[in-house]
């Protein structure tokens, strides 16, 4: 018997739970992740914020992405403005990063679809709810670029889930076989509602779904900022320079419910949670950078109070927003207006009138 | 102007968007060296290479799903099915996606692509070979539905789909593909979407159908003509959006309408045309509003198909059903 074929997934972990910065990669640049942890403490504030609101009734069902702060905004810190996420629900932290406005993200989890009207950045898709579906989008986007020999990537974001679906083994392979510059951000928070990994394949990590489509699958310790902006950094360098489509497997851990409509107590015990909170990424993240000398309680403190500032002024422009017209539902669907809609629009204005007239 | 049947036209439609925007780019399943199963991609990749008539791994819901992709970034993708029974896993992409980006972003992004498949029975093709899709998919808020029942028709609305600002789906009859040839000018010229076609002039019956079926219908009308009967016949060819006007100008013309359609009757593209008929027609109606269809049932294989298919002699039955009412 001979081998035919081998297959190594690699990891990469640097900044550990504890703080300590093992071997960091070559040429890291510690002044850049203050930024990234401004942007990770802002979005952890506002997935809070975005909870209290949805328990005051004053938000729509809401996912929080609490704990995978360093997998979201890490992943879009490297990105290049002109590249396109393609995002699944749960990257408010990639959002925020590239320049989404809070009341944007309020609004499409009130369910306006303003929403997904974003202001920037302009070619990113929108939340894309229905799973994996959105990844055979980012081999269209990247086979864009590719053909335009625009050196841009597409990066799709999905969860550990969204692997089992054939959107994904579809997209990969078809990447793979393009060599398309695209990236599958595959966030890892352990649970697709109440599923553990476990129960969703039987491998023994979701990046060695990338080998089959004959594409590199790497894995990091997605509460590791340095490390997420290293893996994902050479996966959009590689895409970049032509040498084709990466799956990076980030680990994290869901610490909270799927969305403020579920209840993971059902499912998985408090012992569980607790010890994921001690891998946790910001708490490890501002060590790094105190002992760094980049930041101090001063600092901490003034972020905190800034967070909060922001965040009541984006609450109250929320909640100021003016309702959309009631035409508003059918103005969008073509290009033009068919003849088929033009009674149902004048029935919509008639009762707009009658609303608000 | 050269004589060309249906799938001739459809490939000089292709050369002609490729040769005119850049953007357009054709992908599927074999449809770059072999030109396709119908040979409606033939000698494209030649003449304008494998980056713009591009062969895809076999896989539907990624076709679908790049070609989503590739219009959202601007692109004019012309993906193709490779026959309808194999599009149902797009419908994903054109539901949840294709159909409603330009809603769910108000316009921020728009989705210009087109999925060419043949569509229909009558070539006693292998299971799943003759489906006929178009109720379902013209009932997808945000889609486009058209179908050609003649070779210049497949030119000229082929065109109008790619250039149209929103996704289209483009049947194609496969029976049509080289059974008659008519003169194509390779003019550019679109046909307009959203536009029904009177194909015959007539008095006493509109004849409502799309696609292959015209051909029974013609034959149809032909041999009513012969009895004394003046039928109209409307070739709907675009579903979605629906020209109501011409078919409800033709109906309160002349008092009767049968409609023709090869996929089953319940629930299909027919029931929603009749209903418009009957409300908005009413007080022209001489005669209930008829419908011709497939049976309510799965598309038998190719030995059951024929009698399956609408005949010319059933939907002259049925018009003169129709024709007793006074």
């Amino acid at each position: 018997m001979k081998t035919a074929a081998q297959f190594s997934v690699s990891y990469h972990q640097f900044l550990n739970a504890k703080g300590a910065l093992a071997e960091p990669p070559p040429g890291l640049d510690l002044p850049a992740l203050v930024p990234v942890y401004r942007t990770m403490a802002f979005t952890r504030a506002f997935d809070a914020r975005a909870v209290a609101l949805q328990r005051t009734g004053q938000l729509r069902t809401f996912p929080s992405s609490l704990g995978e702060e360093a997998a979201t905004v890490g992943l879009a810190s490297v990105m290049r403005p002109d590249d396109v996420l393609l995002p699944t629900y749960r990257e408010t932290g990639a959002f925020l990063w590239r320049g989404v406005t809070p009341v944007e993200i309020f609004l499409y989890w009130a369910g306006d679809e303003r929403g997904s009207a974003i202001a920037g950045p302009r070619g990113d898709f929108p939340i894309s709810v229905p799973i994996a579906s959105h990844c055979g989008h980012a081999t269209g986007v990247a086979a864009a670029f590719q053909y335009r020999k625009e050196a841009r990537v597409a990066v799709c974001v999905l969860g550990d889930g969204a692997t089992s679906k054939g959107d994904f083994y579809e997209a990969v392979n078809l990447a793979g076989v393009w060599r398309l510059p695209a990236v599958f951000v595959v966030i890892n928070n352990r649970w697709a509602i109440s599923v553990p990994a476990a129960r969703q394949t039987a491998c023994a990590t979701f990046a060695q779904k990338a080998i089959a489509g004959g594409v590199p699958g790497v894995q990091a310790d997605g509460n590791d900022a340095v490390a997420v902006r290293h893996v994902v950094g050479q996966a959009l360098e590689r895409a970049r320079s032509g040498e084709g489509p990466t799956v990076v497997e980030l680990l994290s851990y869901r610490l909270t419910d799927h969305t403020t409509a579920d209840d993971a107590r059902r499912y998985r015990s408090a012992d569980e949670v607790s010890a994921a909170w001690a891998e946790e990424p910001l708490v490890r993240l501002r060590a790094l950078l105190a002992r760094e000398g980049l930041w101090t309680k001063a600092d901490e403190e003034a972020l905190i109070a800034d967070n909060q500032a922001r965040l009541e002024a984006a609450v109250a422009d929320y909640l100021a927003t003016p309702p959309q017209p009631l035409t508003s539902m059918v103005d969008y669907l073509y290009a033009e207006l068919p003849a088929e809609l033009v009674a149902q629009r004048a029935e919509l204005a008639a009762r707009e009138g009658g609303h608000h007239g | 102007m050269a004589d060309l049947t249906l799938i001739e036209a459809v490939n000089l439609a292709l050369a002609r968007a490729l040769e005119d925007d850049p953007d357009v780019v054709l992908i599927g399943q074999d449809i770059g060296v072999n030109g396709g199963v119908f040979r409606a991609t033939g000698g494209l990749a030649a003449r304008f290479g494998e980056e713009r008539v591009r062969d895809t791994p076999l896989a539907e819901t990624v076709i679908a799903a790049s070609a989503v992709g590739m219009a959202v970034e601007g692109m004019k993708p012309v993906a193709e099915i490779q026959f309808a029974g194999f599009m149902y896993s797009c419908f994903d992409q054109l539901i949840n996606h294709a159909g409603r980006l330009r809603t769910r972003t108000r316009g921020r992004l728009t989705c210009p692509m087109v999925l060419r498949t043949p569509v229909g029975g009558g070539i006693h093709a292998p299971e799943h070979h003759s489906e006929s899709p178009e109720g379902w998919l013209a009932h997808i808020p945000g889609i486009k539905v058209v179908t050609p029942s003649t070779p210049a028709a497949a030119y000229g609305l082929l065109l109008a789909a790619i250039r149209d600002p929103d996704p289209v789906v483009f049947l194609e009859p496969t029976r049509l593909y080289r059974m008659l040839k008519e003169p194509v000018a390779d003019d550019g010229a679109a046909l307009p979407l959203g536009r029904a076609f009177v194909r015959r002039e007539g008095a006493d019956i509109t004849l409502v159908s799309w696609g292959a079926t015209l051909v029974e219908v013609g034959q149809a009308a032909q041999t009513l003509a012969e009895r004394g009967v003046s039928a109209e016949v409307v070739d709907v060819a675009t579903l979605r959006p629906l020209d109501s006007a011409t078919l409800l100008a033709s109906v309160s013309k002349t008092g009767r309408c049968l409609i023709v359609h090869e996929a089953p009757r319940l629930f299909g593209a027919g029931a929603e045309i009749a209903a418009q008929v009957a409300s908005e027609a009413l007080m022209s109606l001489v005669a209930p509003v008829g419908r011709l269809a497939g049976y309510d049932t799965v598309m038998p294989l190719a030995r059951l198909e024929d009698d399956y298919l609408p005949s010319a002699a059933r939907i002259v039955a049925a018009a003169e059903a129709l024709m007793a009412y006074r």
